[in-house]
């Protein structure tokens, strides 16, 4: 089976911390994917190139370009990860544009690895007290281990019995793969339109969303 | 096929003027648009409803009816009646006098509304919008169609051997169009009920137009009402005209930089790129506008938005005038290669032939 993995960073440097930890989180989820019998195709998103397209997306209501090619990776993701550089006790407002850009049903039950970045550690618990209910809220499920690093953790082992950072990402991407195994892929999409006409595919690059079917209207008339 | 303009009523400051019309101004600016457009030829025009400012059209009915005694020939409709927040009833009162009094020269779009607070001020819930759209449209149905109705439902007090009066002229209760720009339950209700689909996609894509307008007719189709070409269509539309695009460009952009909509957001560039607003010479509304059939196929109403972002008066007239020069163009093109099986736009005339025929 060939699974999909997409890496999000909400990084604004170049080159990016946030950047550079997501991409490490996803070379070892990817191993831990194939460890378990899947191909792994990994999609790297990266929100500082759309940022103007994002502010774009919450006036018009509508995403076009390479913005719809990443709200569409991500719904369709079988697995996520999520990292992004902590802001005023946070995540950034970059990072929650991107979500709020999702439609609210796009990650139920989507396994995420959440991850973020700051300079010192003593921001630490903002995986869990901004990133786990974000994700809570969108009915995710997301991973026991968070990963958080400092700019220290660039350079530190492990000493005083604390897990060096590439321990966590080991740990972190084990769980990921685990609670993606015995899942069906998602690589189709959730509400799958007939094409009607032939005339090329229905969810070319131009695509908005994919339509869903709506309900049958004798259900609306006579709900129950 | 009919092509027409549609307004929202919005009052809105000029950007380039810092100038904002006054409420009455802009009421009657609507009538004086209404008249050019009968003058310049256009079939339609159509006003919307909405509660809460900057906007005026809180009462749709009466400025048609003010319209309708000012023109002979321009078939009035709404942009939307607001079938979520309005009384079923009073729709059927309102909009069964207005057919009277216009001899049928008359139909309606229906909406949701869009607008939170509008809701509880009318009694009612914007979560519940979809069920209040389905289940006053179903009642609204009815009153057209029975002389008198037993009701009871979810959101308005029942009704005990009721006659909504007056009854419909000739016994044809108006054409209802359904409009919405994301809902396919909207497109399903249309579809059901063998009605109007508008897609309003001077805001989206038109890959989501496409989608819409497909989902419409195939289940137009699939309850019954004839062939999936033959479902009857709107599209909303955008432009703005000068002789070249070069100036036409140049005088919108600080409109469209400035809308109340999409304002501060994409480039006018951009968004002309991403949606059907089309702005340039006659000959570029033309040939963009005839294009629109590529993706919805042959359909049967045509509106654009002309009257918004604070555009003055004089402008408005101005573009409908060029609108009135492309008219013959725009029809001989949408007449062009049209199969003969696909339905005009419905008028009372031609629906009521259309049942004597059935009848006879």
């Amino acid at each position: 089976m060939t699974r999909s993995l997409v890496l999000v960073s909400a990084g604004l440097g170049v080159p990016s911390s946030t950047t550079a930890l997501a991409e490490r989180l996803g070379v070892a989820a990817a191993e831990a994917l194939r460890g378990a019998g899947d191909q792994v195709e990994v999609t790297h998103v990266e929100l500082r190139p759309l940022a103007h397209a994002l502010a774009d997306r919450m006036l018009t209501g509508f995403a076009t370009g390479d913005l719809a090619d990443a709200l569409r990776a991500v719904s369709r993701a079988d697995a996520l990860v999520v990292a992004t550089p902590v802001f005023t006790a946070s995540y950034s407002g970059l990072f929650k544009t991107f979500v709020d850009a999702l439609d609210p049903d796009a990650l139920v039950g989507t396994p995420v690895l959440v991850a973020a970045t700051a300079g010192s550690a003593r921001h630490s618990l903002v995986l869990d007290h901004a990133l786990r209910p974000l994700f809570a809220y969108l009915r995710a499920v997301v991973v026991p281990t968070g990963v958080f690093a400092a700019s220290e953790d660039f350079g530190a082992g492990a000493t005083d019995g604390v897990d060096a950072l590439g321990s966590r990402v080991t740990r972190a991407a084990r769980e990921l793969a685990a609670l993606v195994a015995g899942l069906p892929t998602r690589r189709a999409p959730l509400h799958a339109v007939p094409d009607d006409d032939g005339a090329g595919t229905r969810n070319g690059p131009e695509e908005v969303d994919d339509l869903p079917e709506p309900v049958p209207f004798e259900q609306l008339l006579h709900p129950r | 096929m009919q092509i027409g303009i549609f307004s929202v009523g919005d009052v809105t400051t000029d950007p380039t003027t810092g100038r904002t019309p006054t409420e009455h101004e802009r009421i009657k600016a609507q009538v004086r648009i209404a008249e050019k457009a009968e003058e310049v030829g256009l079939d339609v025009v159509a006003l919307g409803q909405h509660h809460n400012p900057p906007f005026v059209a809180s009462s749709p009915t009466t400025t048609m009816a003010w319209i309708a005694a000012r023109t002979e020939r321009i078939l009035l409709s709404t942009s939307t009646t607001l079938i979520t927040t309005t009384d079923p009833v009073r729709i059927a009162e309102d909009y069964g006098t207005l057919q009277h009094l216009t001899d049928g020269r008359m139909d309606l779009m229906l909406g949701r509304g869009n607008t939170g607070p509008v809701y509880p001020w009318f009694g009612k819930d914007i979560r519940r919008g979809l069920e209040l759209a389905v289940e006053n449209y179903a009642l609204l149905h009815r009153l057209w169609r029975e002389d008198v109705v037993d009701w009871q439902g979810q959101f308005r007090t029942p009704l005990q051997g009721f006659t909504a009066t007056p009854r419909p002229l000739d016994g044809l209760p108006p054409f209802v169009w359904h409009g919405s720009i994301r809902t396919p339950e909207i497109a399903e209700q249309a579809a059901y009920y063998g009605d109007g689909f508008f897609s309003n996609h001077i805001f989206w894509p038109a890959s989501h137009t496409r989608q819409m307008v497909a989902l419409y007719r195939r289940r137009f189709e699939h309850y019954g009402h004839g062939a999936a070409d033959q479902a009857v269509v709107g599209l909303g539309g955008q432009f703005f005209m000068r002789r070249t695009s070069q100036d036409a460009v140049r005088e919108f952009r600080p409109y469209f930089d400035n809308a109340p909509v999409y304002g501060h957001g994409p480039s006018l560039e951009d968004f002309s790129a991403q949606t059907p607003l089309t702005v340039g010479s006659p000959q570029q509304v033309l040939e963009r506008t005839l294009g629109f059939r590529d993706y919805v196929g042959d359909y049967q109403r045509q509106l654009f938005l002309i009257d918004h972002a604070g555009l003055p008066l004089s402008t408005v007239l101005e573009q409908l005038d060029l609108l009135g020069e492309i008219l013959p163009d725009l029809r001989a093109g949408f007449a062009e290669g049209r199969p003969a099986h696909v339905p005009d736009a419905p008028t009372h005339a031609g629906r009521l032939s259309a049942r004597d025929e059935v009848a006879a």
